[in-house]
């Protein structure tokens, strides 16, 4: 299970430098080097892979938690009913069980509807497979994180653009969706950072994305410590660079309104 | 009387939740759940029940140290962050930033694989009472969901504690209680009230955490449905199963929390 120390050396210190390089000795730079010998560029590869599934699963998230918190608010009793059970019993059901679920009853199906019909099957993509899981996830947060931004907007404002006669497509596209925007952003920027540390648990399903990654440089390499490490440093620069851009864009969604701060 | 009264409101309560489209969901549920037990592979169930029983109990076990020890550290954190000087501030704040930056696989994966592979290097630590403890893989998975769960909670202790009303503790101070008593009596308590909500929550995030102690090959109830699968490759009888052992688990929780919640004064500040 452990791979075997590195050479031997009485001096601790020197333990633990040898620790984070492999036996061979080379440079960690060396190893983290983005062209081929170094393993810098796998990881990178498999960072742009969890990026386009966590872009990809917040989109549709957000699509369909558009969709369940108008059913849940607007729909009749049968869609508010089913929808108040897919919320339920995906938040109550681990994500990693979620995920295996999903994905082989998802490609399952759609090879079963492709035969039954009469064509090939087809090997779905991960990264399809992946945005389709995450998102399906994502969907019931985000349901209930803009449920309760809906019912948060000033009832008069919705009563307005009724009494206007706005139709409700262009209720939803001028009023609904930027008046809930400020109040659904904190949400749903809590989402975007779970979806980006989910696609972690792709790498369970065999999806290559930056923990797979990691973990195949670090057991080819032997260097655990080290790949380990730079992933996790990869992840947060992408968490702490999300956040940045969240403050932009709450700003943005906030213009006009008044600072909570200063009201204090 | 006052007993029929109870009885009457609760049947009435009953009949207005039970309107003629929920029987029928409720019928379409009944025979999904039926068909899905005569015609779905179950003959598997007598052989691993016992297995999954006692995976079932050290996934609560887990779950229980975890949140113990993860809350025990969360409260140094949240109070250092919310009225400790610079230097326990600081490291607070940047730990809570790794840990709720980064996943929690990988967090895992670094203490099982990192850690792990740097210890067997040492012959002080193969020659110590620890070594029996650091070959296994349970002691990697608690840690790594203590600490998890302390990051996370110390994000919302430190709220907690900022949230406790300023006049309690200059009343405390006046009343001339030392600064332990304040801690112990009025600001531990009240921080600890505003928190319990968010202390629902984390608790069925950390329980849905607990599956990927398998990855590291803890046998919980995942590695045994896992194993269901590798034996008898069956693919969903084992993961629906599993699936509503986990709904189960997480209902009963949030029952308990809201017992716990509901005795505690709504008053407060």
């Amino acid at each position: 299970m452990y791979p075997p120390g590195g050479p031997g050396s009485s001096n601790p210190g020197a333990k633990l430098i040898d620790a984070f390089l492999p036996a061979s000795a080379a440079g960690i730079m060396e190893l983290l080097s983005p062209v081929p010998p170094g393993w810098g560029g796998t990881l990178l590869v498999g960072l742009l892979h969890s990026i386009e599934i966590a872009v990809g699963a917040t989109c549709l998230g957000l699509l369909i938690g558009t969709g369940g918190a108008y059913g849940k608010l607007y729909g009749g009793p049968v869609v508010r009913d089913l929808l108040a059970v897919y919320t339920t019993v995906v938040r109550a059901v681990p994500e990693l069980v979620l995920i295996l679920l999903l994905y082989y009853a998802g490609t399952d199906l759609i090879n079963q509807v492709l035969t039954a019909m009469g064509y090939q099957r087809v090997d779905i993509s991960g990264l399809a497979a992946g945005i389709f899981v995450l998102g399906f996830v994502q969907g019931a947060y985000s349901t209930e994180v803009i449920r309760g931004a809906i019912l948060s907007i000033p009832q008069g404002q919705i009563e307005a653009a009724r009494a206007y006669g706005m139709p409700p497509s262009l209720l939803l596209r001028r009023i609904t969706l930027p008046a809930m925007l400020p109040f659904a952003i904190p949400g749903l920027a809590n989402l975007w950072l779970i979806a980006t540390k989910d696609t972690a648990l792709l790498a369970v399903v065999g999806f290559f994305e930056l923990t797979l990654a990691t973990r195949q440089a670090a057991g080819v390499t032997k260097a655990y410590l080290t790949f380990y490490v730079a992933a996790g440093a990869l992840y947060l620069m992408l968490s702490l660079f999300s956040n940045l851009i969240i403050g932009r864009v709450e700003a943005w969604a906030r213009r006009g309104m008044p600072s909570v701060k200063e009201a204090r | 009387m006052a007993n029929e009264a109870v009885v009457i409101n609760a049947v009435a309560r009953a009949s207005l939740w039970l309107q003629p489209h929920r029987v029928v969901l409720i019928l379409i549920a009944l025979g999904l759940v039926l068909g899905a037990a005569f015609f779905m592979r179950w003959d598997w169930l007598p052989q691993y029940w016992e297995m999954g029983l006692i995976g079932i109990w050290r996934g609560l076990w887990i779950l229980a140290v975890t949140c113990t020890l993860g809350f025990l550290l969360a409260v140094p954190l949240g109070l250092a962050q919310a009225g400790g000087p610079f230097w326990f501030a600081m490291p607070a704040k940047v730990f809570c930033t790794i840990i709720r930056g980064t996943p929690l696989l990988l967090q895992l994966w670094l203490l099982y694989y990192g850690l792990g592979s740097l210890f067997p290097q040492y012959p002080w630590i193969r020659d110590s009472w620890m070594w029996p403890y650091l070959r296994q893989a349970w002691p990697y998975g608690v840690l790594a969901l203590t600490l998890s769960f302390a990051g996370y909670e110390g994000e919302v202790m430190r709220g907690a504690f900022a949230g406790v009303p300023k006049g309690q503790l200059e009343a405390a101070r006046a009343f001339g209680m030392s600064r332990w008593k304040i801690f112990r009596r009025i600001w531990l308590p009240q921080a600890f009230y505003r928190a319990l909500p968010t202390l629902t929550g984390e608790t069925v995030l950390q329980l849905k955490s607990t599956p990927l102690v398998a990855t590291i090959s803890v046998i919980d109830i995942f590695a045994v449905s896992s194993k269901v699968r590798q034996d008898t490759y069956l693919t969903y009888e084992p993961l629906l199963l599993l699936a509503l052992i986990y709904m189960a688990i997480t209902g009963i929780l949030v029952f308990a929390f809201s017992r716990i919640e509901a005795r505690i004064p709504v008053k407060i500040g």
